[in-house]
């Protein structure tokens, strides 16, 4: 004669207590109704006085002021913009300052990093030593600091245009910004972008099948050759057909100052080349922990299973520490676009600079300004976080598998 | 046997010394393995040598060379002056040294600067070598007692009453709010939709303030008759003083086990009696200097400081929060730990310095300095309490197990068993953020206060001493004294990372 097992008792009264007070149980949610009114009558206290006080200044609360005009200029915008645009379009032109400065510096930060980060691992003595005089040097020192010494003490002791510094003859450096030659669409664009998508799509589906081919066939599919052609040959082959895509339109120097070509305002080259080089020292070390991490035996292995040095990097000791050092890579370019903000220092037109500075002194609208400004850099963050979580969950799934 | 015995061989003459192997220690082997021992490495090794010659010797000839070392005012430092191509201006940094170190502090006055230096640094060294006694003590001197004599000598001012005066003043302040509430409950329910509701709500809290009106009345009471006499601080401080001990020694044990509480407690308050009148808090005490005059070094000194004493406690108590199972706490603490740490900190001090103001009532000003501070504090708490939470992670569950085993309620398992070693694990973490605290100070020098990088802005501008080299001499001071902080906070979070590792070195 069998037993069944009892079933447990349902204890819901418990179950209640626990998800209303946790552990502590009722003095828990006495905690709670407590911290509740404290909380409540902060609100209460900020809301009321917040009011009072907009009413003494004679400021009307709310966002009808993002369809005023703004009637101020902007040196840099991606947008077409003028003054008599309003201060919604003032916001989205900042914001898209604040996104390329950060593209850009993400960029660069990222390849100096990973050459640092070389520097520092490689067996030569003197080059590791001087990666890791760069890394103390720029991580101890504030961004900011960094940030004024390139806008004031650098760019501003280059030579002014007609003296500019040349860069190969094709871009000029002086302190009136870096003038580039400027891409001219022709006739052949449409055409080559076309191609060069379609070559894209078709590199990656042909990766994707090899892959396929590998690990469900254990065939071996060279696919190089054929990318080549696909990235390189296509777009070339359209060229010769339809024309060129686009031609280079030089800076030449007229008078005091440059025509034609476009010029990159000094702000943005002392806020890029700050930022880049900041955050380089901060990747360049997480890159040569993520490769440390890699444990020497991963490497031995791979040799003794036969694989070139080459191979073994690039299918056991790189995905290794690519798990390692992407989530703080990705945190430190979180960083780099929070840490554009100090663009408002300088007067680069970032969110920051023409949105919570210009904006907010011409229109006195606080609480609504820098909710705003706050809430563009948290909604940045938390999308990103909620990326790497993702990732998180993939690679600690393919880990378990 | 004998056959092994003759075919024995003995040496009977010494082998040829074979030749010393190729030296791989000192700098002629450092030379030979790691600097020239292939091609590539030759190649590279060059390319290293190119870049360090081609910054370290601009730098140092910048610096030492072509330096010019004395003067009176720009002159000295041009080019047609000097006869040669001029590199730093060291005149300039002379000149403008009290400036970046004091602001526009009133020169009689200085002196109280360089004492609350000399006093922090006296309280913070013996508190960084480890194995330095009376570690409580010590903390308690700088975190709690440093910070309250640092501003009665930088600020100036006295007090006017003590313990009891204030805490009759807050209780009087929250009672006056919630009758506030009340009232506007009541004046809203007569308009409103929903009106028996506000009614009923806005007399309770009414009633609720009247109560605690007649609660606080002895203490308010009290408060007026003190302040009536002669001596309203003394009198004041006397009965603060035994009000507190005698709740030290009640909490402590009664006559059991109270003496020891006792005597810290009444120790504590002679100390706190010498420093007043030491400092003539009662009779107004030094001079008041407005935060407005405050600048330099100091400031960024200040800034730190405070940032690193108040964001400790925010941020072990977010931490604590967010391991909470009381589901309230730990979602508020999750929200505010990640808006703070979402935000870049220029818009924090925009904040502090905008927004911050609109929701204080209309007649309570808040100084420029403390807003950016509260600012400093809230965005560094919520970076701390991650430090911190990781530490807690760090513990084993045996620990608080072992603890509530023993019968140790929630506050005496976390505040004697956890968040000691909680806090020793994570030293080097809480050292990390400071170095990125201090280097972030100078942002306040955006919304107009004048730290180290913000005075050395605004002596650019001074045209005594406008010279090509002068943007470049104030950055390499002022880079100078950064580095000089950062890389020693940081070479000391390394030194306490080393100590705390050495069960696992072999």
């Amino acid at each position: 004669m069998s037993t069944e097992a009892r079933k447990p008792p349902p204890q819901i009264a418990l179950k209640i207590r626990r998800m209303l007070g946790g552990k502590a149980g009722w003095n828990g949610v006495a905690v709670q109704f407590a911290f509740a009114a404290i909380l409540g009558w902060i609100g209460y206290e900020i809301v009321s006085n917040a009011r009072a006080n907009l009413e003494n200044q004679h400021i009307a609360a709310g966002f009808g002021f993002l369809r005023n005009n703004a009637g101020f200029d902007v040196n840099q915008t991606l947008i077409p913009y003028t003054g008599s645009d309003t201060f919604l379009r003032v916001f989205v032109v900042g914001l898209l300052n604040t996104l390329v400065v950060s593209v850009v510096g993400i960029v660069f930060a990222t390849v100096i990093g990973f050459i640092v980060a070389l520097c520092r691992l490689s067996p030569n003595w003197l080059l590791s030593r001087v990666g890791e005089i760069y890394v103390e040097v720029i991580r101890n020192l504030p961004l900011l600091f960094q940030i004024l010494f390139w806008y004031l003490a650098v760019l501003a002791a280059l030579p002014n245009p007609r003296q500019s510094i040349s860069l190969l003859g094709i871009a000029f450096l002086s302190n009136r910004g870096l003038v580039v030659p400027s891409p001219i669409g022709q006739s052949g664009l449409g055409p080559f972008l076309a191609m060069l998508a379609l070559g894209v799509v078709a590199s990656l589906a042909l990766r994707f099948h090899a892959r396929r081919a590998l690990f469900q066939e254990g065939r071996m599919i060279r696919i190089w050759p054929y990318v080549v052609a696909l990235l390189l040959g296509l777009p070339l082959a359209t060229m010769l057909v339809f024309g060129l895509p686009f031609t280079f339109e030089l800076p030449q120097l007229r008078g005091f100052n440059f025509a034609g070509g476009s010029r990159i305002i000094p702000e943005f080259v002392a806020l890029t080349v700050a930022l880049s080089t900041y955050t380089a020292a901060f990747i360049a070390e997480i890159v040569r922990a993520g490769i440390l991490s890699v444990h020497k035996g991963q490497m031995e292995a791979g040799s003794s299973l036969g694989l070139s040095r080459g191979a073994t990097l690039r299918l056991i000791v790189v995905p290794q520490a690519m798990r390692v050092i992407v989530p703080p890579l990705t945190n430190q370019y979180l960083n780099l676009t929070k840490n554009s903000s100090l663009a408002v220092a300088i007067g680069y037109p970032d969110l920051v600079s023409v949105f919570a500075g210009t904006s907010l002194s011409q229109t006195g609208q606080a609480i609504e300004i820098i909710a705003m400004t706050m809430g563009i850099y948290l909604l940045i963050s938390l999308l990103t976080s909620a990326v790497m979580s993702v990732y998180g969950w993939r690679v600690s799934r393919s880990l378990g598998a | 046997m004998s056959d092994v015995i003759s075919s024995s061989f003995v040496r009977r003459d010494l082998l040829a010394e074979r030749p010393a192997p190729v030296k791989t220690t000192g700098f002629i082997g450092l030379m030979r393995t790691r600097l020239f021992n292939s091609p590539t490495n030759i190649l590279l090794t060059i390319l290293g040598a190119l870049l360090l010659w081609f910054t370290i010797v601009p730098s140092v000839k910048f610096l030492m060379v072509d330096a010019i070392w004395s003067g009176r005012d720009r002159s000295a430092c041009l080019v047609e002056n000097a006869g040669f191509a001029v590199g730093a201006c060291w005149p300039y940094i002379q000149a403008k040294l009290p400036q970046l170190i004091y602001g526009f502090y009133p020169e009689a006055e200085r002196w109280r600067v360089n004492l609350t230096l000399l006093l922090a640094a006296v309280l913070l060294l013996p508190l960084l070598v480890p194995r330095l006694p009376a570690k409580s003590l010590n903390a308690g001197l700088f975190f709690a007692a440093f910070p309250v004599v640092a501003f009665f000598l930088l600020h100036g001012g006295g007090i006017k009453g003590f313990g009891l005066s204030w805490t009759a003043g807050l209780l009087q302040l929250f009672d006056e709010s919630i009758l506030g509430a009340g009232q506007a409950l009541l004046s809203l329910s007569k308009t409103s939709a929903i009106a028996p509701l506000l009614w009923v709500v806005g007399s309770l809290v009414v009633l609720l303030g009247t109560a605690i009106q007649w609660l606080i009345f002895p203490l308010t009471w009290l408060r007026d008759y003190i302040q009536g006499t002669g001596q309203p601080v003394w009198a004041d401080f006397a009965i603060t003083a035994a009000i507190v001990c005698l709740i030290a020694f009640v909490l402590g044990g009664g006559v059991r086990t109270g003496g020891r509480a006792l005597a810290s407690s009444i120790g504590t308050f002679i100390a706190t009696a010498i420093v007043i009148k030491l400092m003539d808090l009662d009779h107004g005490g030094l001079s008041i200097v407005a935060t407005n005059l405050w600048g330099g070094l100091l400031v960024t000194l200040v800034v730190s400081v405070t940032g690193i004493v108040t964001s400790l406690p925010i941020g072990i108590a977010l931490a604590l929060g967010r391991r909470s199972t009381i589901p309230l706490i730990r979602i508020f603490s999750i929200a505010f730990i990640e808006f703070w740490r979402g935000v870049p900190l220029i818009t924090v001090l925009f904040f502090a310095t905008y927004m911050l103001p609109l929701f204080l009532p209309g007649n309570f000003t808040v100084d420029g300095l403390v807003r950016a501070l509260i600012g400093i504090a809230l965005f560094t708490g919520a970076y701390q309490a991650e430090n911190v939470r990781g530490g807690l992670a760090a513990i084993p569950r045996g620990q608080s197990e072992a603890a509530a085993a023993l019968g140790l309620s929630w506050w005496k398992t976390t505040s004697l068993i956890v968040l000691p070693q909680a806090l020793r694990h994570v030293i080097p973490n809480l050292v990390n953020s400071f170095i990125s605290l201090f280097k972030d100070t100078s942002l306040v020098s955006i919304v107009a206060l004048f730290d180290l990088l913000g005075s050395l802005r605004a002596s650019f501008s001074d045209p005594k001493w406008s010279t090509p080299s002068t943007a470049f001499t104030g950055f390499a001071f002022a880079g100078i004294i950064y580095f000089m902080f950062c890389f020693g906070m940081s070479r000391y979070s390394l030194f306490v990372e080393h100590r705390l590792n050495a069960h696992r070195r072999n």
